[in-house]
């Protein structure tokens, strides 16, 4: 009998490794003997932990799946209570176009045969062939953009480093992942990390960077542990090393551990942290695609920009490019979090409206009440009211509406949120975070929580001063931390004003 | 107590380990806090010689990260995620209930040394709010009663 069931940081945090352990003794209990594969997360969180059988007809599904539900499994799997059938062919699973995305839950994550049996390496080969100018003008034509937040095209980041003359060039992958309600860089690394490896080794292919470095926040231990063992996988296999795939280049990995600082996550303080240094902002120019690491001509990219590489070269630029909508082409792993029916990871291509999202996959607020603010983009996103439903998520499009689609993670709350308090925990964050280099994020975002309180006080006047501050803040920031902060603030303070309204203390 | 002369000895081996690697100090660090539970003050010139910084530098990088303690956590360290997903499942109505559970503030330990709380923000957990993590250990959905069975736990 074989059996999948996610090593998957939320299928653990909800019970995966005490189900695991049941199994075995009930399996050993009715000497049944069971194979039982660690997989990572289809993304349905609220089916976790989701257990898979190996069945004559296919993959069948099982979840929210708990300790009670063990036995039944050495049962009839037709009249198991947790029953879900083919997971492949639930409406979450079939709505969606999963590319990054489309190992992720399949296959055993620290398999290499599986990989390749699933289309793995496949772009890596025709990379191998390429010339580097050719790989650029693919990833180029594929018209994929950044995926940390900032959407800065890839091809044209790659063009500067593959140009720069210099004896050491770097690929840093940006696996710090900070931003609150996002996870698809996590799950990709704990359930496929050999797409990520992939797509690392196509960029050194592509730029003459022989180095790379994976920085993982330390709060996603089971993250460090797979890619860590992935590095060792594909070094043994000669993925990684000396000549890649024995006919390329050197290119070798290495996975660092951040050390808990949100502001880490923008590329020059992460090349700070990464070089041992406090992860302080440097100022651009110099951009780190000319002096990064160690100053050496140096690819900054997220974790989902790198591990969509290998796809574009398996199926071509065109195919990838004809996903989307306007400027933002392909697809993008929406993470719907916070309040919701049914959270999780959900890979489409741009488009979707915000109200689509939210209201048809999403369900809803999972308290059943109505929604009232969904937050895009993560700490430094706007929250946007019900109004903004029909916006279709794009980068120019979230723009448009005085916010940002960041690295694609939405916050849904019902309507006993309390937007003002929002507001101050949005200056609360950015004061405890910044990194200290310009005044108005460091001093500015404490002015910030203590001109909230005011306004939670009754104070009216207090409201036209946390405007002025906030726009101190974007204009004299030297990053999007001080820069963006305004963003939650001011989206909290225009389109939910009445949680702002001097009456509201001396109402409660 | 650590004697200064077992801090250099495990300090020189954790050197060592480190050898050769571009930019070293955070690995060192890490190691250094996995070896203590902390990173003592008398680590800092071992270190700092190595790197050939100054004693201040290597303390101003220790000094800039959240996850780098100047002094022994207690035999638990219990975190609950603060942030924006985890708020609108109730995050800070659970923190509250830990706070006066356990009778300390963020930061804290308590008395008989058993528990430090400490706040995080996000563990990637963000569609299975509020989350917390044990010892290194994640966990989701974690309302008020699940709360108490992780204080009873670290307790025991
Ligand atoms: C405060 C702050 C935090 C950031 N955090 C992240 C992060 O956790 N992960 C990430 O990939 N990018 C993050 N970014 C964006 C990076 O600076 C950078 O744009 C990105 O790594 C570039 O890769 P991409 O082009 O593939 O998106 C952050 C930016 C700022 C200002
Ligand atoms: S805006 Fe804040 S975090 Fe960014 S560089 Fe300035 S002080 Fe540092
Ligand atoms: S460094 Fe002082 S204000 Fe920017
Ligand atoms: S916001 Fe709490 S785990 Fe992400």
């Amino acid at each position: 009998m074989k059996i999948y069931i996610p090593l998957d940081t939320v299928a653990v945090a909800l019970g995966a490794d005490d189900i695991v352990a049941a199994i075995e003794v009930e399996a050993a209990r009715r000497g049944v003997s069971v194979e039982i594969v660690r997989n990572g997360s289809h993304g349905m969180v609220w089916l976790e932990p989701l257990v898979e059988v190996v069945t004559p007809s296919g993959r069948t599904g099982f979840g929210p799946f708990t300790l009670a539900d063990v036995p039944a499994l050495f049962a009839d799997l037709a009249a198991h209570p947790k029953a879900l059938g083919p997971v492949a062919d639930l409406p979450w699973m079939q709505g969606q176009t999963r590319l990054t995305f489309a190992r992720v839950g399949i296959v055993d994550p620290l398999s290499l045969t599986e990989y390749e049996a699933l289309g793995g390496l496949t772009g890596l080969r025709r990379a191998l062939a390429l010339p580097k100018a050719d790989i650029v003008a693919e990833v180029t034509a594929s018209g994929l953009r950044g995926r940390g937040g900032a959407g800065f095209p890839t091809g044209i980041k790659w063009k500067t480093v593959s140009e720069a003359v210099a004896d050491r060039k770097y690929i840093v992958c940006n696996a710090d992942e900070g931003d609150s309600a996002t996870f698809a860089d996590r799950m990709l690394m704990e359930g496929d990390p050999f797409t990520l490896i992939e797509g690392m080794v196509i960029a050194g292919l592509a730029t003459g960077a022989t180095k790379g470095f994976v920085y993982i926040r330390s709060e996603y231990p089971v993250a460090i542990r797979v890619m860590e063992s992935a590095c060792t996988v594909a070094q043994q296999a000669g993925v990684l090393g000396d000549s890649v795939l024995g006919t390329g280049p050197a290119f070798d990995i290495e996975i660092r551990v951040g050390a808990g600082a949100y502001v880490c996550g923008e590329e020059t303080s992460l090349l700070n942290s990464l070089e041992g240094k406090r992860g302080v902002v440097r100022a651009k120019p110099p951009l780190p695609a000319l002096e990064g690491f160690m100053g050496k001509p140096t690819v900054v990219n997220n974790v989902i920009s790198l591990a969509t590489i290998p796809v574009i070269f398996e199926r071509g630029a065109e195919f990838y490019k004809d996903f989307g909508l306007g400027r933002s082409r392909g697809t993008i792993p929406l993470q719907i979090a916070g309040n919701v029916r049914f959270g999780g990871l959900y890979e489409t291509a741009f488009g979707l409206t915000l109200g689509q999202i939210v209201d048809d996959i999403a369900g809803g607020c999972a308290s059943g009440r109505p929604v009232k603010a969904v937050q895009v983009g993560g700490p430094l996103g706007a929250y946007h009211p019900r109004s903004d439903f029909a916006t279709p998520f794009g980068y120019e499009e979230f723009a448009g509406q005085g916010g940002l689609i960041g690295h694609a993670g939405l916050t849904v709350f019902d309507d006993s949120a309390d937007m003002l308090k929002q507001a101050r925990f949005a200056m609360e964050f950015c004061a405890i975070e910044s990194c200290g280099k310009c005044t108005p994020c460091r001093i500015g975002a404490v002015r910030g929580v203590e001109t909230i309180d005011r306004i939670a006080k009754g104070d009216a006047a207090a409201i036209p001063l946390l405007t002025d501050l906030c726009n101190t803040m974007k204009a004299g920031s030297l990053c999007a931390l001080g820069g963006f902060t305004p963003y939650p603030v001011m989206s909290a303070l225009t389109h939910f004003p009445d949680d702002f309204a001097p009456m509201k203390e001396a109402a409660e | 107590m650590l004697d200064a002369a077992t801090v250099t000895d495990r300090i020189e081996h954790i050197l060592e380990a480190h050898q050769g690697m571009e930019g070293p100090l955070l690995p060192i660090l890490h190691a250094v806090q996995a070896e203590f539970g902390h990173v003592p003050q008398s680590a800092l010139p071992g270190i700092a010689k190595a790197l050939n910084l100054s004693k201040a530098e290597v303390h101003g990088v220790v000094s800039f990260y959240h996850d780098f303690r100047e002094a022994p956590a207690g035999r638990h360290v219990l975190k609950l995620c603060r942030a924006e997903a985890c708020q609108a499942m109730g995050a800070d109505r659970v923190a509250a209930h830990a706070q006066k559970a356990l009778g300390i503030d963020w930061h804290g330990t308590t008395s008989n040394g058993a528990v430090t709380l400490e706040p995080v923000f996000c563990l990637g957990l963000c569609a299975c709010g509020p989350a917390a993590m044990l010892d290194g250990k994640p966990i989701g959905r974690c309302d008020e009663a699940r709360v108490d069975d992780l204080i009873a736990e670290a307790r025991a």
